[in-house]
């Protein structure tokens, strides 16, 4: 259909998009190709397209020193047990929401709308979530976070778009509601709950903020937290007044190669199951996202 | 769906008539209203119920006697809050950073999915959105580990410097090096995400008026001009009106992670000044909670004004 003259335009546009593609990913390559360095070499001058030497050696530190390991259980724990509510809360509530003529529907969607505008604040959320015994325990990565307004809206819309008459036949079999949303609607929107779902498993995984505010115990810190810290410190050091002089000594402590391990530990599982759930999940955004 | 709401909307008309119809309406439905009991609970308690938390705003604060017991204190929180140089900094700040998003960054999606769009077809194209959209998933925490590493004293970008004899620089400790650092990141890590939105409003585009203005003649660039531009138009007011809606947030998880006490006379936002007032500083929690307030409401205000002016004046959709 399109004419040879404009394959001129599209081999361009191919290669510019190409040169971004290469750039958005070499900080991460870089990082990985850091993380398997020695300590040594991590810290001196070196292009990092290949590391001198292959060596696991800061992966191995990581797992000796057991922050991370314990942070990669309290991670683990927290993506499951807060991707399974929010799943279930999500699922069931927005699926009601998308009954439009339910009684009181339009009330308590507004409602929910309301709060993605205007909220009481980091104060007032702070000593609500403390009265609620949720300092220093792990519930607080797991129910406040547990409903994201954006998702919710997203999977509404998608149940917008399942035919009623697959509902109504099923109704008239004498089925209840919970029976139709269960064995009827969530087969048929399997792609915009495995959309959700990933949303989900991936803000659990990096959830920092929460555990910042509300956990002081450094044996409760998830894998985001060990992280954190690790970095700020580092940073906090070199770009301190004393600067200069001291990033010298302070390289050598915690060394370049042991923070980029900790980063992958950190991004790995996103890298590892990201391309694949992609193509699965395009077709759930797309009907989600649209009006209605 | 037609079928759908004929049956259900005279049944509600009635309902409201008479409070036993409705009441009726209510047992048909139980199932349904259990099923989103958990949800409204959750808006309750987790939404609602810190909203009364903004009387602190008017009062002192006394841990020990909690929101509702603490003494007014009439507007002092206010005059503090108005008299605090640094606030007005984080005004500043805030206001600058997201209007450079706004120029800078909101752009950048559009022209992505645009690209994007006219080499579409095949595999390459899923390829280049897995890339782009792959930063999105990944966290403020790793992100600004991978970027403060770039900039350290021996990372890539000082590494580069060197090899073209240049003198190594420390970008995230001065101003106008961070916030050009806060862009490109944010593009990085947002910009395939947004461009989803934007192809998604394409892919509803009918291939055939392609078809027939190719026949009429037109190049692609006058395509892209008349059949896709109108559509991502609508697309584009939308997140415009949002966007202006979260320009006093200026991107909170971003900074915090970013940035360094160098900094704050650029970076220091609304929000990490609310932050730090409240739990590094001590401040006082009276004197925080009026800041988010104050916060809450010019966003609240920028939302509808926004909205207002891109529905009369841009004739629009809207929100």
């Amino acid at each position: 259909m399109i004419t040879k003259k404009f394959n001129l335009p599209n081999a361009l546009i191919t290669l510019f998009l190409g040169i971004m593609a290469l750039v958005a990913l070499f900080p991460f390559y870089q990082t990985l190709m850091l993380s398997f360095s020695t300590v040594s070499d991590s810290s001196s001058s070196k292009l990092f397209l290949f590391p001198k030497d292959f060596d696991l050696s800061a992966y191995r530190f990581l797992f000796i020193d057991g922050k991370v390991t314990r942070g990669l259980g309290i991670t683990l724990f927290v993506t499951a047990a807060g991707t399974i509510l929010s799943i279930v809360v999500s699922t069931a509530g927005a699926y009601v929401l998308s009954k439009k003529t339910l009684p009181g529907r339009n009330i308590i969607f507004n409602g929910i709308i309301f709060t993605m505008f205007f909220s009481g604040g980091l104060i007032p959320y702070f000593l609500t979530l403390q009265k609620l015994n949720l300092q220093n325990n792990l519930l607080v990565m797991v129910i406040p976070p547990a409903v994201n307004t954006f998702y919710l809206i997203m999977m509404k819309n998608f149940f917008n778009t399942v035919s009623p008459s697959l509902e109504e036949s099923a109704k008239i079999d004498g089925a209840n509601d919970i029976t139709i949303l269960w064995r009827i609607v969530v087969p048929v929107s399997m792609p915009i709950i495995a959309t959700m779902t990933l949303f989900y498993a991936v803000d659990r995984w990096n959830e920092w903020w929460l555990p910042t505010l509300f956990i002081n115990d450094t044996k409760l810190y998830p894998l985001q937290l060990v992280l954190r810290n690790a970095i700020t410190n580092i940073s906090q050091i070199i770009n301190s007044s004393a600067g200069a002089q001291l990033a010298q000594g302070t390289q050598n402590i915690y060394g370049d190669s042991v923070k980029s391990a900790m980063i992958i530990i950190s991004a790995v599982p996103i890298i590892l199951v990201y391309p694949f759930v992609q193509k699965y999940f395009a077709k759930g955004i797309m009907i989600g996202s649209i009006k209605g | 769906m037609a079928s759908h709401t004929q049956l259900e909307i005279p049944e509600k008309l009635t309902a409201r008539r008479t409070g036993g119809k409705l009441r009726k309406e209510i047992v048909k439905h139980k199932y349904l209203y259990l099923l989103l009991a958990p949800l409204v609970i959750y808006y309750i308690v987790f939404s609602y119920v810190p909203m009364y938390g903004i009387l602190l705003a008017f009062k002192e604060f006394d841990y020990s006697k909690g929101i509702l017991g603490s003494p007014w204190n009439d507007f002092a929180n206010f005059t503090a809050v108005f008299n605090n140089p640094d606030f007005w900094t984080a005004t500043r700040n805030t206001v600058l950073i997201s209007l450079g998003r706004l120029i800078i960054e909101f752009p950048i999606p559009i022209v992505l999915a645009l690209l994007l769009n006219e080499i579409s077809k095949g595999k390459l194209t899923r390829i280049f959105q897995t890339v782009f959209t792959f930063p999105h998933f990944i966290s403020w925490v790793v992100l600004s580990g991978i970027i403060i590493g770039i900039f350290s004293d021996q990372g890539l970008y000082n590494q580069i410097l060197v090899l073209f004899g240049a003198d190594k620089s420390s970008v995230l400790t001065n101003g106008p090096g961070f916030t050009i650092v806060l862009f490109i990141s944010n593009i990085w890590k947002e910009a395939g995400w947004s461009c989803i939105l934007y192809l998604a409003a394409i892919a509803g585009i009918n291939p055939e008026m392609y078809e027939a203005a190719a026949v009429d003649g037109a190049n692609r660039f006058q395509q892209m001009r008349k059949i896709t531009w109108p559509v991502l138009k609508s697309t584009a007011a939308v997140l415009f009106i949002l966007a202006v809606g979260n320009v006093m947030n200026g991107g909170f998880d971003q900074i915090f992670n970013l940035y360094n006490s160098a900094v704050y006379q650029y970076a220091d936002i609304l929000d990490t000044f609310v932050y730090r007032s409240a739990f590094t500083d001590a401040t006082g929690f009276g004197f925080s909670t009026t800041v988010g307030l104050l916060k809450s409401i010019i966003n609240f205000a920028l939302l509808f004004g926004a909205n207002y002016i891109v529905t009369k004046v841009g004739k629009e959709e809207g929100l």
